[in-house]
């Protein structure tokens, strides 16, 4: 009996030893973490002996550890900027990994079908010029839907997010007195409304309040079924929110090589307006070349298999030709 | 190996005698008396004492330093005018603390005035009134309410607070009391005067349980006095009761003014999150602990996450004031009172 238990133990510790395994740490934005965490669970399923530990922390968070060097890579919503890579002490890559939307969510009593707006009109709530939902810009966009009387009350995230991010960038591209404004960024100072914390803060004080309007990452709207309203792109066609607009979006934007991109406005008449990519931080170099391998191999079995599991998380996947130019940029980091 | 005073040498023997390099184990029996033992282990009972009090000055110089160090470049930028700012805009990097600092301190305090009569009444009820078989239940109940975690009050506070705050209570206080101007605007359920009621709710059990305590304690002998000279209950209560413990409960209120200082999750999902000074108790605010933690994870510039980090230094010093101050009162209170309080 004694002696069983000895072997089985040995056989244990063998193949413990066997298997050691390469960890790889990660942490970074919120958003794709679903999508990255399947990812992730998937690799490890097909090489046993790859680990990938990611740390939903927030974008800035990300950023911080990257260039701190405590990660092996980092995640943003929001490109890192000049003086970020100026920080750096090794170049990092951005590789975009899947796309993201963000929509304007609403209550409003009593009415039925999807409210059309402009940039003019969004804009105009969100810096308090649109005070109620009968405003006369958003019946002109809206013939025939019965807006009501009521006073618009705007719901905005109170925690720093990459949603923030893309939404306000959007906002920036197409007014110029929000430019001049609030900005863009993670968190900017509101003109008015209500901070409520993460996607379901906000999508929970929308439900709860009559005549009140956020923004909030589509595929939340969507598994809560939300009512959110289409928006008029850059091309002049009203567009709504879907896996196949916002890879539209993607696919009609010019490319940068560093793939820092805005994707906001898009041009193209099937082009959501507000989306935006996610990216991997990924240092040129790693002390260990063994990692670099492995994420080397990660990544390129992200841009082909990995965007095949997209569309059930309800992500939207990479454009065919951003994947194809991705993946001869993975082919420099080793 | 098997010899009955093996098994327990004392510490200081082995130490000793390996540290002189001869046999591991003694050889006589461990006396208390011949082995001075006693007297080495109270020396190493008292650094030990020593060393936990030391750690607590420690981790509060350490914690000070590590906020001044980390929050050097926004002081450096701002200076004083960093408590005075009302701005607070990451795009531009320009950061005031003065509408956070406002909303701790304003959100605390009312809560402070709605849960103080509250804990000191279901305390009174509880210790002078409630028949003894329902005295526990009450006690187990209010004590429950101290071990719910915040984000569960949180939720609660969206669910059933916020609904009832926008369709009875706002509109019922702007109605009546609307002309103190504390009572204006927009009734979005959502605001200050929600996340001060869901404090109140959650500091409640600490000032009632204190004042139960300490209630138990004045002696039974002033109530009867009380009782003798003709006091009715309420009197006796008062006099005898209330008036004895009254330092005991201003620890309470301290200890709970503390919780409410620093409570972050609940209070950010009803307060509204907006940095701005507003009159109107209906108006959304913004309170320090709520900034930090909303705006922490996404910070990248390195002024931005500087000012936080000075957010955490204003919420420490604004504790210390504030504590400062209520031990100020307590003293000012029980001034040559502190004989008939015992």
């Amino acid at each position: 009996m004694i002696r069983r238990f000895i072997t089985l133990f040995c056989l244990a510790a063998i193949a413990t030893a066997a298997s050691a395994q390469t960890k790889l740490n990660g942490a970074g934005a919120t958003f794709p973490y679903p999508m990255y965490s399947k990812w992730f669970s998937e690799y490890h399923n097909q090489h046993s002996d790859v680990e990938i530990n990611y740390q939903s922390i927030g974008s800035g968070g990300g950023i911080r550890q990257v260039l701190a060097g405590t990660v092996d890579f980092g995640a943003s919503d929001g490109p890192m900027t000049d003086a970020q890579l100026a920080d750096a002490k090794t170049k990092i890559y951005h590789i975009p990994t899947v796309l993201g939307a963000v929509v304007p969510a609403y209550n409003i009593p009593g009415a039925k079908g999807e409210i059309k707006f402009t940039p003019a009109t969004l804009a105009g709530i969100f810096l308090g010029r649109i005070t109620s939902w009968n405003d006369a810009a958003l019946a002109k966009d809206n013939p025939g839907m019965n807006l009501p009387n009521v006073p618009i009350v705007v719901v905005h995230r109170s925690d720093g997010s990459g949603t923030t991010y893309v939404f306000t960038d959007y906002l920036s591209k197409v007014s110029s007195d929000w430019q001049s404004g609030p900005g863009k960024g993670t968190s900017v100072k509101w003109p008015l409304g209500l901070g409520a914390k993460g996607n379901e803060g906000v999508a929970g004080m929308i439900r709860q309040m009559e005549g009140s309007i956020g923004y909030i990452e589509l595929i939340y709207a969507e598994q809560n079924k939300i009512a959110f309203g289409t928006v008029k792109n850059a091309a002049g066609q009203f567009v709504k929110a879907s896996l196949g607009s916002t890879t539209a979006a993607a696919a009609s934007a010019k490319m940068p090589s560093d793939y820092r991109v805005s994707i906001t406005n898009a041009p193209g008449k099937d082009s959501y307006p507000i989306a935006s990519f996610t990216w991997l931080l990924i240092p040129a170099h790693n002390a260990d070349a063994n990692k670099q391998k492995i994420i080397v191999d990660f990544l390129n079995w992200m841009v082909t298999e990995g965007q095949k599991m997209t569309s059930q998380l309800t992500y939207a996947p990479l454009p065919a030709e951003v994947a194809a130019k991705v993946k001869a940029t993975i082919a420099q980091l080793k | 190996m098997n010899s009955p005073h093996l098994k327990m040498p004392s510490f200081s023997h082995s130490v000793r005698d390996e540290a002189a390099g001869s046999k591991v184990f003694p050889t006589k029996p461990a006396s208390l008396i011949t082995s001075g033992s006693g007297n080495s282990m109270d020396q190493l009972f008292r650094g030990a004492l020593l060393l936990s009090a030391v750690s607590v000055l420690a981790i509060v110089v350490l914690i000070v330093s590590q906020l001044y160090l980390q929050s050097r470049l926004s002081i450096h930028q701002f200076g004083w005018s960093f408590f005075k700012g009302q701005n607070w805009d990451p795009v531009a990097g320009d950061f005031g603390a003065l509408p956070f600092i406002f909303g701790t301190l304003v959100s605390s305090m009312l809560a402070l005035a709605i849960a103080v009569p509250l804990g000191v009444g279901v305390a009174i009820f509880m210790n002078e009134m409630c028949p003894r078989p329902l005295r526990n239940v009450f006690s187990y109940l209010v004590e429950l309410l101290a071990a719910i975690p915040s984000v569960i009050y949180g939720l609660w506070g969206i669910f059933v607070l916020v609904p009832l705050m926008r369709q009875f209570i706002e509109p019922f206080l702007a109605k009546h009391f609307g002309w103190t101007g504390l009572f204006t605007g927009p009734m979005y359920g959502i605001g200050m005067l929600p996340a001060s009621v869901i404090l109140a709710i959650m500091i409640v059990p600490f000032i009632s349980s204190i004042t139960r305590e300490v209630m138990l304690a004045v002696p039974s002998p002033q109530r009867e006095a009380a009782l003798a000279l003709g006091a009715t209950r309420w009197e006796m209560l008062r006099i005898g009761v209330l008036r004895n413990a009254r330092v005991g409960i201003m620890g309470g209120i301290v200890l709970a003014l503390g919780r409410a200082l620093g409570e972050t999750m609940a209070v950010t999902m009803l307060i509204g999150n907006r940095a701005e000074i507003a009159k109107s108790l209906f108006a959304p605010g913004y309170t320090m602990a709520s900034v930090i933690a909303n705006e922490f994870s996404e910070a990248t510039e390195n002024l931005y996450l500087s000012a936080l980090v000075e957010i955490g230094l204003a919420l420490f010093l604004v504790t210390v004031i504030v504590n400062i101050f209520a031990q100020g009162l307590i003293w000012s209170i029980t001034r040559g009172n502190t004989a008939r309080s015992h």
